[in-house]
């Protein structure tokens, strides 16, 4: 399992690249959302996939007992989402904005600000 | 539990929320901004005081022991961060009094603001390395906003640019966190550092140490990841760009300073070559696109990128004196980088442009404008005796110390360049006149018609005296960073401090 992961996500990283690497605007933005959607992957299975054992002790016992899947990455991929989510509608907007104002989507014709 | 720790996260919060919720009044949003900057200097200098007492603080959030919690600790280098982060805090609230656009107060400028200082303050302070992640996505995120604000052409497209590479970098961040996390099984920073020893693959600690390299050196503009910044940093009003240029780039400095003495220093031989070789072509670089450039705001943009080179070349030589070097350098950068910006802002307000072209006769009119040009100017290039020259010093003599020749002839070059850089822009805005094409001469004459033209030159005059004090009292100055420095050289005491299980 955790061998499949880690294909697809090496597969998520080389789209989203493929995609940032593109002219267009809304295509630039759909590879950054594979991108954080690639990192928060790798940070879920990084520490290993187990299945149904979850972290939960058990009545009257103290401590969980036996194999328990590690709570802490699913705590972690919960706050890279939401982060991740809120930055990525902040950059829809942004793209929405630019085109309105540049009136173009192609990112060749937006280098005013470079040198 | 040390409330001076927290006061400087919560103060900034605070403002933002209440900002938020006075959100039709820009008048009360204007006082709050003075006042919570105010208080986050107050508490930066109370921060300061404890850490010099007790030498480490140490916060474990909800009470449970170290390295469970979420820790925020504060050393030297941490206290020294926040009491800067205070200061343009503050010389940036006071500026933007006064030029602000209207429009841009009422659509959320001060809560920004705030939301950007909370950010910057919790990632001097975490101890944990995925909350430095969420602070810097909080710092970010303000930052994205405050960019874009007034929403103009060359706004979209430096936001873009902007945008792309720092989500980029927070990926490779947030990848080399998990990594990290599944060969240590923990997040908490002097934990980390304890356990990377007894990691049985070293090779793969030096991916991950690279992974975050580069991350931090997209987001401190290192060489040759720094081209968003010169394309996004002098598009926005100026008080902006003036934040931005002192403190936000030194977040991902600091970030560097702090993972690479503290947990990564298994393999010193080749990260910190790579290091020393991306500072010195960073500082190339940064000068040289410099003397290409001809507007005000992108040639101080261009020297944002080669000063960094300085402070990595600090960290890279990693030897003590180095390392105060680093941190000198730092503190003095933040706050001449800010008074330049903000200088900059002030002849825009009086002939209408950044274009150097365009500008003139300013010493003319305005002989003290010019002289607190040429303090932070003179002292970014490292004449003596400002304090740039003691930062310069520091460096380049410690670079010599380790037979590091040709990173010291670049250091002392880009030097040069600095100066070169500075000279051309006081002969085309100060020294030359106006030109003739300038519809606006006028408003030289005439005197502008403002009623917050103090807010313009108190900041500039506030910072002005930090250079020289700095400059001119550098001693004590010189001790906190040596304070630092022998800090992040012992890891040790850091890992002590937090893991050291004292109840408070």
């Amino acid at each position: 399992m955790e061998t499949m992961m880690a294909y697809v996500i090496g597969v998520l990283f080389a789209a989203s690249i493929y995609m940032m690497l593109r002219r267009s605007l809304v295509k630039l933005v759909i590879g950054l959302i594979i991108l954080s959607n690639a990192a928060n992957l790798l940070i879920f299975v990084v520490s290993g996939l187990t299945r149904g054992a979850p972290p939960l002790i058990p009545d009257g016992a103290n401590e969980v007992v036996g194999a328990m899947a590690d709570p802490l990455p699913q705590a972690l991929i919960l706050t890279a989402i939401v982060i991740a989510f809120s930055v990525l509608a902040f950059a829809v907007v942004l793209i929405r904005r630019a085109y309105e104002v540049v009136g173009t989507d192609d990112l060749d014709k937006m280098k005013d600000t470079d040198t | 539990m040390n409330p001076e720790l927290v006061l400087p996260i919560l103060i900034p919060l605070t403002a933002g929320a209440l900002s938020l919720a006075f959100w039709r009044s820009v008048r009360l949003q204007r006082m709050l901004a003075v006042i919570a900057t105010g208080l986050l200097l107050g508490s930066g200098v109370w921060l300061m005081r404890s850490t010099i007492e007790q030498g480490f603080l140490v916060a474990e959030m909800g009470s449970w022991p170290a390295p469970f919690s979420i820790v925020l600790v504060s050393d030297m280098l941490g206290a020294i961060m926040i009491v800067l982060t205070g200061i343009i805090g503050l010389a940036i609230a006071i500026y933007s009094l006064a030029s602000t656009p209207r429009g841009h107060e009422k659509f959320g400028y001060y809560p920004l603001m705030h939301l950007l200082l909370a950010g910057v303050a919790g990632a001097f302070l975490t101890g944990d390395i995925f909350n430095l992640f969420v602070w810097f996505e909080v710092m970010l995120l303000a930052s994205f906003a405050l960019l874009t604000l007034g929403g103009e052409r060359a706004q979209m497209e430096g936001a873009i640019k902007y945008v792309t590479l720092n989500l980029f970098s927070s990926a490779i961040f947030l990848s080399a966190v998990g990594l990290l996390y599944g060969m240590v099984g923990t997040l908490n920073m002097a934990d980390i550092a304890q356990k990377l020893n007894s990691v049985e693959d070293p090779g793969m600690v030096t991916v991950v140490s690279l992974m975050f390299m580069m991350s931090f050196g997209i987001k401190a503009a290192a060489f040759p990841l720094f081209f968003w910044l010169p394309a996004s940093y002098h598009t926005p009003q100026v008080a902006v760009s003036a934040l931005f240029a002192g403190l936000l780039t030194k977040v991902g400095v600091y970030a560097l300073y702090r993972v690479f003495t503290l947990i990564f220093t298994q393999d010193v031989a080749y990260t910190h070559t790579i290091l020393l070789w991306a500072a010195a072509l960073t500082m190339l670089t940064g000068v040289l696109g410099a003397a290409a450039q001809f507007e005000f705001r992108r040639i101080l943009s261009f020297h944002i990128v080669s000063q960094i080179g300085y402070m990595l070349l600090g960290l890279a030589l990693f030897t003590p004196l180095a390392l105060i070097g680093g941190v000198f350098y730092i503190m003095h950068h933040i706050i001449v980088k800010t008074n330049l910006f903000l200088v900059s802002g002030i002849t825009y307000r009086l002939l209408g442009s950044y274009e150097l072209k365009d500008l003139g006769g300013v010493y003319r009119q305005r002989p003290y404008l010019a002289l607190l040009f040429l303090i932070p100017a003179l002292s970014l290039a490292g004449i003596p005796p400002l304090s740039g020259f003691f930062a310069k010093f520091i460096v380049v003599r410690a670079s010599l110390e380790a037979s590091e020749y040709a990173i010291t002839a670049i250091a002392l070059l880009v030097g040069l360049l600095t100066l070169y850089s500075m000279i051309k822009i006081w002969a085309e805005v100060f020294w030359k006149k106006v030109p003739e094409h300038v519809a606006d001469v006028s408003r030289l004459n005439g005197e502008v018609k403002d009623k917050h033209n103090w807010a313009y030159y108190v900041p500039v005059v506030g910072l002005a005296m930090c250079t020289l004090i700095i400059g001119l009292y550098g001693q004590p100055i010189y001790v906190l960073a040596e304070t630092a420095a022998s800090q992040l050289m012992n890891p040790q005491l850091y890992i002590e401090a937090v893991l050291g299980g004292q109840s408070k």
